[in-house]
């Protein structure tokens, strides 16, 4: 029985690239006097990496064969062969997803790290993984609170609100302490886009090649911060507890750097941000600065299916970026109602030929407490709608329910399968656009199965 | 008497003093603080209070929730949903409702008469017998018989095993269990009865199996699950599990602790 997972995170940042490896610890919560109810209980970091510099060949290139090359060191120097990986994710985030090769970059990456790891890239996971591995998240299911996180990289700023430890708002804002560098003597040598119109905005003259003036860069830095502050307004209530994490945290929560000590703007821009009013909230100290998009990445992107949910045999996983087409509230309904999926048939073929997918997993919500003649009729649609998209029949059919209803769904599904594999998950709420999946082999004796949702968005 | 109502009147006391000697919870600078643990626990946590005593609506919650507790133990089942699903009602030894909550023993066994009517009902022997009786709530039979029997039923077909014609136990207790499968034969038995009710949920179902259940086996034999309503494990997925374990009980000739133990 596999109770452990090993589990590792890539993060190719804008600045930075990390590597660690966690296990996660499955248990079953259940007792023995009710159904098993399986949970990951305890994440362990086994190996922290160096903070690397992201190899660029220029502004607009990674150089893949530096960055491979960089990882390798990392599982050489983790005693860890390559592949002997279970879980974990690569995440490509702030500028670095937006250099035209990044796609290329992650493929490359996920091919070689493990037989189950993920390629990931989006402003939201990113806002919500650098949360969980600052340690936001915990705080806030802890203590009932609403927290903000605030992970200021090298690029760009990923807020996350956390209520109550459950995700809500996230937000991505092009501010951070790489989009201007210097020489150690304060002559500026790069000025991305984005600052120059900040700097435009706020009335100051800014040029490569210059030497600009303290007082100018940090009206720069103020203004930076007084956007960040209006931006994120409405997200704040008088009781909201703040996190700040990132690269950039470490000038926010210690003072004394010298201005140009990593030759860029990351510690004007946190003392900038240490002097805005978002210090007028409760500001707490995170687990992790720089390191907690790679936490997130490595030891929160694997969740846990149901742990009573239905697949016809294990020999049909892992399963890789299935693409997920989602069930409208009304065409639910429709089908729980009178066993109807026309709509659904329709949108389904077209979802198929555009995604260009062998398999795609079908979402839906699912009912709380659901008769046993509705889940009949939601089987029959949902047979109707998938056999409409012509899968080849070796391919399994795949359903996720968000509520507890994926054991019942596959025994209901069965008649209706004619001999082709079903996986029935619940427990999972892939509901959500552009989304992916990954699938892992069955764990704790074939109760659950190791469920990555993914986004694969560029630009 | 009534050792049921005795917990309720325990918990009941308990949970007034512990909500009077609380200060008011809902105050505005702890507003943001209130929701959560009050949306992860039926229990009656910031529920404020007037002067030393309750606020009035959290009393009448209070005295509802309780006569609905009441109700799920004195109430018989619905001769309409056993007519239904066409399910044969026998009763146990016990006369009365009120011998049922005094004497234990009497709820496990059956008269030779009665004994005979089960057996008759399911002449040929089987792989697996589930029945359900009305235990400590017959709302919770209420509630989730009609879904969960039709899904074991369809999982245990599925499985390739042969089920016994199912019927309804009143007055019937978890040991009737052992009776009815030396009256039957079958291999396997499961029943459904009503848990005792609490102040959460009067509806409450559990399913108790066993392997070759035998008068005076060690309880450690019984594999439970429990929790089975809407609130907690759905009838419908309850019952995709609970043919699972059936199923597996029946291949390794096992159950309870043995079971769990592989």
């Amino acid at each position: 029985m596999a109770n452990t997972l090993l589990s590792v995170g890539i993060d190719i940042g804008t600045s930075t690239t990390q590597v660690i490896f966690s296990t996660l610890t499955l248990e079953d919560l259940g007792g023995r006097f009710t159904a098993p109810n399986i949970a990951i209980t305890k994440k362990e970091v086994i190996y922290r990496g160096a903070i690397h510099e992201t190899p660029l060949l220029n502004h607009s290139l990674i150089d893949t064969q530096a960055l491979c090359a960089l990882v390798e060191g990392e599982f050489r120097q983790a005693g860890l062969a390559i592949g002997a990986t279970d879980t974990g994710a690569v995440i490509i985030t702030g500028e670095s997803a937006r250099r035209e090769n990044a796609a290329a970059v992650l493929r490359q990456l996920s091919g070689f790290a493990g037989e189950f790891v993920v390629a990931t890239a989006g402003p939201h996971l990113e806002s919500r993984i650098a949360g969980q591995g600052s340690g936001a998240q915990a705080y806030a299911q802890e203590h009932g609170l609403r927290v903000v996180n605030f992970d200021i990289g090298g690029g760009t700023t990923n807020v996350a609100v956390f209520d109550c430890g459950k995700l809500g708002a996230t937000a991505c804002y092009d501010i951070g302490g790489r989009l201007l560098k210097f020489t150690p003597q304060g002559k500026l040598t790069y000025l991305s886009e984005h600052a120059a119109t900040i700097a435009q905005a706020a009335g100051l003259r800014l040029r490569v090649s210059d030497t600009p003036s303290l007082a100018d860069l940090r009206a720069l830095a103020e203004a930076m911060a007084r956007q960040l502050e209006v931006n994120v307004q409405a997200l704040l209530t008088p009781n909201s507890v703040l996190l700040f994490s990132g690269g950039v945290a470490d000038c926010i929560y210690r003072t004394g750097h010298e201005v140009f000590a990593y030759n860029d703007f990351g510690v004007l821009l946190g003392q900038a941000v240490r002097n805005s009013r978002l210090f007028g909230y409760q500001v707490l100290a995170p687990q992790e600065t720089i390191r907690a998009t790679v936490m997130g990445a490595g030891s929160y992107t694997t969740t846990l299916s149901g742990s009573t949910i239905g697949y016809t045999r294990a020999d049909l996983f892992p399963l890789k970026n299935l693409p997920v087409f989602a069930l409208s509230p009304q065409q639910e309904q429709d089908a729980f109602d009178h066993g109807r999926a026309e709509s659904v048939a329709q949108a389904l073929c077209d979802f198929v030929q555009q995604t260009d997918a062998n398999c795609v997993a079908i979402a839906f919500q699912g009912k709380p407490s659901p008769g046993w003649q509705e889940l009949k009729r939601l089987a029959q649609a949902l047979q109707h709608a998938a056999s409409h998209a012509q899968l080849a029949p070796d391919v399994p059919w795949v359903f996720l329910a968000q509520h507890d209803i994926g054991k019942a769904l596959g025994l209901a599904m069965t008649p209706h399968a004619q001999g082709r594999a079903v996986i029935t998950l619940d427990g999972i709420d892939a509901r959500q656009p552009d989304c992916y999946l990954d699938i892992g082999k069955p764990l704790m004796n074939g109760q659950v199965v190791p469920v990555v949702i993914k986004t694969l968005l560029f630009g | 008497m009534q050792d049921a109502l005795v917990e309720l009147i325990v918990q009941a006391i308990l949970e007034a003093q512990s909500n009077t000697n609380k200060p008011a919870q809902v105050t505005p600078t702890q507003e943001h603080r209130a929701p959560q643990p009050a949306q992860v626990t039926s229990a009656r946590i910031g529920v404020g209070c007037a002067g030393t005593r309750l606020r009035t609506d959290t009393y009448l919650q209070f005295r509802a929730d309780h006569a609905a507790a009441r109700d799920a133990v004195y109430n018989d089942v619905p001769a309409e949903l056993l007519q239904q699903l066409n399910l044969p009602e026998f009763a146990t030894q016990c006369q009365s409702r009120d011998e049922f909550l005094t004497r234990p023993d009497l709820g496990r066994v059956f008269s030779e008469q009665t004994g005979n009517a089960i057996a008759a009902h399911n002449a040929s022997p089987c792989d697996v017998l589930v029945y359900a009786a009305d235990g400590l709530s017959s709302k919770a039979i209420a509630a989730n018989l009609e879904n969960i029997l039709p899904v074991i039923t369809e999982s245990l077909t599925q499985q390739g095993l042969s089920c016994g014609k199912p019927f309804f136990v009143k007055y019937g207790r978890v040991a009737s269990m052992e009776q009815v499968a030396q009256l039957t034969g079958a291999k396997v038995v499961c029943v459904l009865i009503g848990e005792r009710p609490g102040l959460g949920s009067a509806e409450s179902m559990s399913a108790y199996m066993a392997y070759a259940p035998t008068p005076g086996m060690p309880e450690a034999r019984r594999t439970v699950v429990s929790n089975i309503y809407s609130g907690g494990l759905n009838a419908v997925e309850a019952g995709a599990y609970v043919a699972e374990v059936l199923g597996r009980m029946h291949r390794e000739k096992k159950s309870g602790v043995e079971l769990n133990e592989g």
